[in-house]
């Protein structure tokens, strides 16, 4: 029989966490697929219930996620254009049947290398914050995930939100996905830009890489070439050998890892190519 | 857990455990059955419910979430719903029915907010569910066109050339019952113990205390009462139906283990079964080394069979040729990937031994499972359960005998469904080949000949093997005029999965080889791709490979109809970089080859004035359910609506054989027909009527009228006859052909059928992504006895052709999912324009030739065609993955 706890309140649910060996639950999209029985096996905790953890805030200090919104409401939201490369994401998770139910936070705390909201999360210098007994800490998101299916977050420790500081929704952002088909398909590569741009020149650019390394990253070097750039220039500054560097990508049955890099690199090329084209009057 | 909810508008509690998958709390909980379970893993989308209003995956919400909520599910009473099943059933959206209440719930939720959809907006919506029957067009016609239905509508008369609806679409669209969905209370489950080895000998601990400690029952080889070896065609039969020492494949079962049937669930973990792993065999070039190890003992080599087909010299005509190509194409395992896992129960009437499960061959489970439970055939009942796909695969055994053996052994009702990744790690695949040869022509472009070897995986049992061997020679050639020809197809075994029977029987495969090197021959000698082909497209009174004479041969006809669209199509892709046309043909024999596979059906009157229709072959979607109603009806005459369907059903039904081989419309619509025009012979006998007399059904008066004159026979004065029927007529029909020779020659099949698609795309130059834009497809199917049917078969078949192509690669214990195996969604096919064909066959049923599988073949070849046309990039690997396509187009810009 499962033990399915629904705490009212985050207290709560850390108090019963501290026993251990409890599985949070969200959306359920990763946790069911993962056994064949009918129930969800073990302990498991329900977070949709919690106060704050659905939905988007917004303050002083920027914006507020919180970890259990769903793909579908962060698609529908009416955000700044920074998240058009998170909302553009929303609805390429699965079909609409897992957008309704998926969460942002499970897709953080199932860390595949595919997964759809880190991209974009990482232009947006997204912090996670996890709430356990000791208290409250937040994190980077690049520190958050550590390794294929592995993340920062201990035992007892609840995802609560995201935070995106306000430095960082500035400027417009930009998602792809490449995969062998149409919907419901886990990526080859994908790839997210954010970028600010003044007087014809980039001021500032964030370009992260999905399922072409053990986590999504950042490219830095990539970046740093970008800045300063003129906008109708930009797409051709990024070369494959420096994309290349910045990635570890795997052979396996969706690609090879060359290709795999060389993909991601024309990825961002089109990506930043749409954010520099001139607004249509 | 009590659980309190609004149930498709009404209230509504249950007990369930929490964390139970809220499709298992409707299903087993509830009883509602029309919530499809097909992968447990939210990847198909057939468990969709909508939750508020919004779609989701039953499969992958907790019992509890439903808590204080609205759910509604495909058994509700709804106007938006109910407008949307009208519009599935008049639009032919739904083939085996089973992603069909997914679809209509998805398609609802849309509906709701935009009641007049785009196409795209139906497919973004729809994105989420899969279909491997139609190929789509028909589902997002029906959701484009779903207001309430249209007064006008007039029932179509159902006779042969018209679309009347499925005779069983009323179910499909209200949840079908398929194999998983009718069982007998207060049995037992029956899970199975497989290996996770692809070879390995095994033994079992202390089965006796594992039992004690489960309350389970544990069954094994030991227990097998008959022959434990199974297999499709009788002389090869190789297969146990649990492994006794040791297993030749990853998923054999070696146990079963019988719980309880009171809704827990079954731990199976620390069952006692040790196993040896051995170095398995996994590819057919190694096993086909003469020191590899042997799979069965008898098959050096590992040779399953081989098969041959000469004609002529090919070999100094290849040597002598103006023209001559060479080439290798490879294949992989292609998973059926039917969304209706296969599943069934058993229970016993009397001393005989029901089986109710998903089957596309009725009659060969029923002696087959006789013969390893050790019963004579009619003390087993095999009752098909509308089948969620099959392609092939369900004309296996799976669960028949283990449910059959669990019954048998306990007396109580037993069942059984397979989870995804059982089924298919399992199950049949499609043969992965490697095949190799040349192809040459004159200087005019006249193919001189052919000679082709192919190497089929057959994986580790026969199952179908034999018949891709014996298929792929015969068919090589393609529908083209082949003077000299040698071609051989060996079946190898390996510890890979059972390759088996896939919609072309290995034909698809060879189809890729010929037709790609056909494109680069037609180059060579300076000719229109499609003009080469027409230039040498079988004609009547020329042979075939096996020197069979043919008539009323339809290809030429096909590429005919296609030139207009050749045409336009390549003066458009002439016009944009990165675009290409490309084209390939297809021919297939309908039925088995050189074997007799003979069809009966019953028709009857009764005393009320029923028309009873016993109609055993198997409707696995494709429509012989209504195809063969309507034949058996016009030959009949009297009117589509008086039919009640019987069957299938091994007690009620005569053999109708296996659905397979693109037979049914053929050769069971042949017994129809036979069976319609001998009622109507006895009838009109009885009346004295000339064979002109219309035939009218009155209550239970017959009328006949002709002219003025007019005749009435009260069928309830009539004695029950042997069939228990007023009147009625049982016919049979095996189609004439001839075996082949130890050169292959003779005369295989009775008819064929013809096409030819041609497909236009764009590739990504620096992605080598694949975006389709049109596919037109021309078939030759003699007489469309459905027209709507046939060209959902063709919508069908193109988007498995377009899987096997673009993207689907099983890889054993990798992709034993609907995630990593990726099969075409509603985004992947292109529209498909379809031209129906009709050059009449005379040994068809009014004409009609078989078509199910042809619509597959060409596919594949036509689009890698297209790609090198658009790229110069050859693609011999497939699928055509997008780092394949960009690699080959890199070693062509060199």
């Amino acid at each position: 029989m499962t033990d399915f706890l629904r705490p009212a309140t985050v207290e709560d649910a850390l108090a019963l966490m501290a026993a251990g060996g409890v599985v949070p639950l969200a959306g359920g999209t990763d946790l069911y697929p993962a056994t064949q029985r009918r129930a969800l096996p073990g302990l498991v905790l329900d977070v949709t219930g919690l106060p704050g953890l659905c939905g988007i805030t917004t303050g002083p200090a920027g914006l507020r996620i919180g970890a259990a919104t769903t793909w579908t409401a962060l698609a529908r939201a009416t955000l700044p254009p920074a998240l058009a490369a998170l909302q553009q994401a929303a609805v390429e998770v699965g079909g609409i049947q897992i957008q309704n139910a998926g969460t942002i936070g499970g897709n953080l705390c199932n860390a595949s290398p595919a997964a759809d909201g880190v991209p974009p999360l990482l232009v947006l210098d997204t912090e996670v914050e996890l709430v356990g007994h000791r208290g409250i800490r937040r994190l980077p998101l690049s520190q958050f995930l550590t390794g294929p299916r592995q993340t920062a977050r201990q035992a007892d420790e609840l995802l609560t939100a995201l935070h995106i500081p306000a430095s960082a929704l500035s400027g417009q952002s930009h998602f792809r996905k490449l995969g062998a088909r149409a919907y419901l398909v886990i990526s080859i590569a994908m790839v997210a830009v954010r970028l600010d741009l003044q007087a014809g020149r980039i001021s500032h650019a964030a370009l992260a890489v999905g399922a072409c390394s053990a986590t999504a990253c950042r490219l830095p070097q990539v970046e740093s070439a970008l800045t300063g750039a003129p906008a109708a220039e930009a797409p051709a500054l990024i070369r494959d050998a420096d994309v290349a560097a910045a990635l570890s990508p795997l052979d396996d049955l969706r690609a090879t890892a060359a290709y795999r890099s060389g993909a991601a690199a024309e990825l961002l090329r089109r990506s930043v190519a749409t954010l520099c084209q001139p607004v249509p009057a | 857990m009590k659980i309190d909810l609004t149930l498709n508008g009404a209230p509504a509690s249950l007990n369930a455990a929490p964390g139970l998958r809220l499709s298992e709390a409707l299903r087993e909980g509830l009883g509602l059955t029309g919530t499809k379970i097909g992968c447990d893993a939210g990847d198909c989308g057939a468990c969709t419910v909508l939750l508020d209003g919004a779609p989701v995956c039953a499969c992958l919400t907790p019992a509890a979430r439903a808590h204080g909520r609205r759910l509604e599910t495909v058994e509700a009473d709804d106007a938006t719903l109910n407008h949307l099943r009208d519009a599935f059933l008049r639009h032919g959206a739904a083939q085996c029915g089973i992603c069909t209440p997914g679809m209509l719930m998805a398609g609802t939720a849309l509906l709701r907010d935009n009641p007049a959809p785009s196409p795209d907006q139906a497919r973004a919506a729809l994105g989420g569910v899969l279909c491997r029957c139609t190929g789509y067009a028909r589902i997002i016609a029906a959701i484009c066109d779903a207001g309430p239905p249209p007064l006008e509508d007039a029932p179509s008369s159902g006779t042969v050339g018209s679309s009347p609806r499925r005779l069983d679409g009323a179910a499909k669209v209200a949840g079908d019952s398929f194999g998983a969905d009718l069982w007998q209370q207060g049995g037992l489950i029956v899970r199975a113990i497989r290996s996770p080895h692809a070879s390995a000998r095994f033994h079992f601990g202390d089965l006796a205390g594992w039992a004690a400690k489960t309350g389970a029952q544990v069954f094994t080889a030991a227990d097998i009462p008959g022959r434990n070896r199974f297999g499709a065609i009788p002389p090869f039969a190789d297969q146990p139906a649990l492994a006794e020492t040791h297993i030749r494949q990853r998923g054999e079962a070696v146990a079963l283990v019988a719980f309880e049937d009171d809704g827990s669930d079954p731990d199976l973990s620390g069952f006692p079964v040790i196993w040896d792993p051995l170095t398995p065999l996994t590819s057919a070039l190694d096993a086909a080394a003469p020191d590899a190890p042997r799979l069965h003992e008898g098959r050096a080599g590992n040779l399953l069979i081989a098969g041959h087909v000469r004609r002529g010299d090919a070999a100094a005509v290849l040597a002598a040729s103006a023209h001559v190509v060479e080439g290798t194409t490879r294949t992989g395992f292609v998973e059926h990937a039917y969304i209706e896992p296969e599943a069934g129960a058993a229970w016993m009437e009397g001393d005989c031994l029901v089986i109710r499960a998903c089957t596309q061959a009725p009659v060969m489970d029923r002696d087959d499972t006789a013969l390893v439970l050790g019963l004579p055939p009619g003390r087993v009942r095999i009752i098909p359960s509308a089948v969620g796909g099959g392609f092939g695969s369900k004309l296996d055994l799976s669960l028949q005998p283990l449910i059959g053996l669990v019954t048998l052994l306990t007396g109580r009702p037993s069942r059984m469904t397979y989870s995804r990744a059982e089924s298919m790690a399992s199950t049949t695949k499609r043969h992965p080949s490697q095949i190799s040869g040349r192809i040459g022509c004159d200087a005019q472009g006249r193919i001189t000949g052919m000679e082709m070897d192919g190497i089929f995986d057959t994986g580790a049992y026969a199952s179908w093997g034999p018949t891709v061997a014996n298929r792929v020679p015969v068919h090589a050639s393609g529908p083209y005029c082949t003077p000299h020809y040698r071609a051989e197809a060996r079946a190898i075994h390996t510890n890979n999965p059972t390759a088996g029977a896939f919609r072309g029987f290995g034909v698809p495969q060879a189809a890729i080889w010929q037709e790609t090197l056909y494109d680069r021959l037609a180059e060579q000698a300076g000719l229109d791709r499609l003009e080469f082909r027409h230039l040498n497209a079988l004609r009547d009174g020329q042979t075939t490979v096996t020197g069979q004479t043919l008539h009323s041969t339809g290809i030429s006809q096909c590429l005919d109809a296609l030139r207009p669209h050749w045409s336009r199509a390549l003066a458009e892709a002439a016009a944009i970089p990165g675009r290409g046309v490309g084209i390939a043909s297809c021919w297939y024999g309908c039925g088995n080859t050189a074997l007799p596979n003979p069809s009966t059906i019953r028709i009857g009157l009764t005393g009320a004035g029923a028309l009873m229709l016993h109609q055993g072959a198997t409707d696995i979607g494709q429509g012989s359910n209504t195809v063969i109603a309507q034949i058996a009806s016009k030959a009949l005459g009297l009117p589509l609506s008086a039919v009640t369907l019987i069957g299938p059903d091994t007690h009620l039904t005569p053999d109708a054989g296996k659905t397979s081989a693109s037979r049914q419309t053929f050769v069971t619509g042949r017994a129809a027909l036979a069976a319609g025009a001998a009622l109507r012979a006895e009838i009109l006998r009885r009346l004295n009527m000339g064979d002109a007399a219309r035939l009218s059904l009155d209550g239970a008066t017959l009328v006949a009228s002709e002219g003025r004159q007019t005749a009435r026979l009260d069928l309830s004065t009539l004695p029950a006859d042997a069939r228990g029927y007023a009147l009625s007529a049982e016919e049979s029909y095996d189609p004439p052909t001839l075996p082949l020779d130890e050169n292959g020659q003779g005369s295989p099949y009775a008819l064929y059928g013809y096409g030819a698609q041609m497909v236009e795309l764009a590739v990504d130059p620096a992605l080598g992504t694949v975006r389709l834009l049109k596919i037109t497809a021309a078939h030759d199917l003699g007489r469309a006895i459905n027209p709507l049917l046939a060209q959902g078969q063709i919508e069908g078949g193109i988007a498995q052709g377009i899987g096997l192509a673009l993207m689907e690669d099983y890889i054993p214990g990798r992709t034993e999912n609907l995630h990593d195996y990726l099969i075409p969604t509603t985004g992947d096919i292109p529209p498909i324009e379809s031209l129906l064909i009709e050059v009449p066959d005379p040994e068809g049923p009014f004409g009609a030739r078989g078509l199910g599988e042809h619509v597959l073949i060409p596919t594949a070849p036509a689009i890698l065609n297209a790609i090198r046309h658009a790229t110069g990039a050859e693609v011999t690997t497939l699928p055509a993955l997008p780092h394949r396509i960009r690699a080959a187009m890199q070693r062509a810009e060199k």
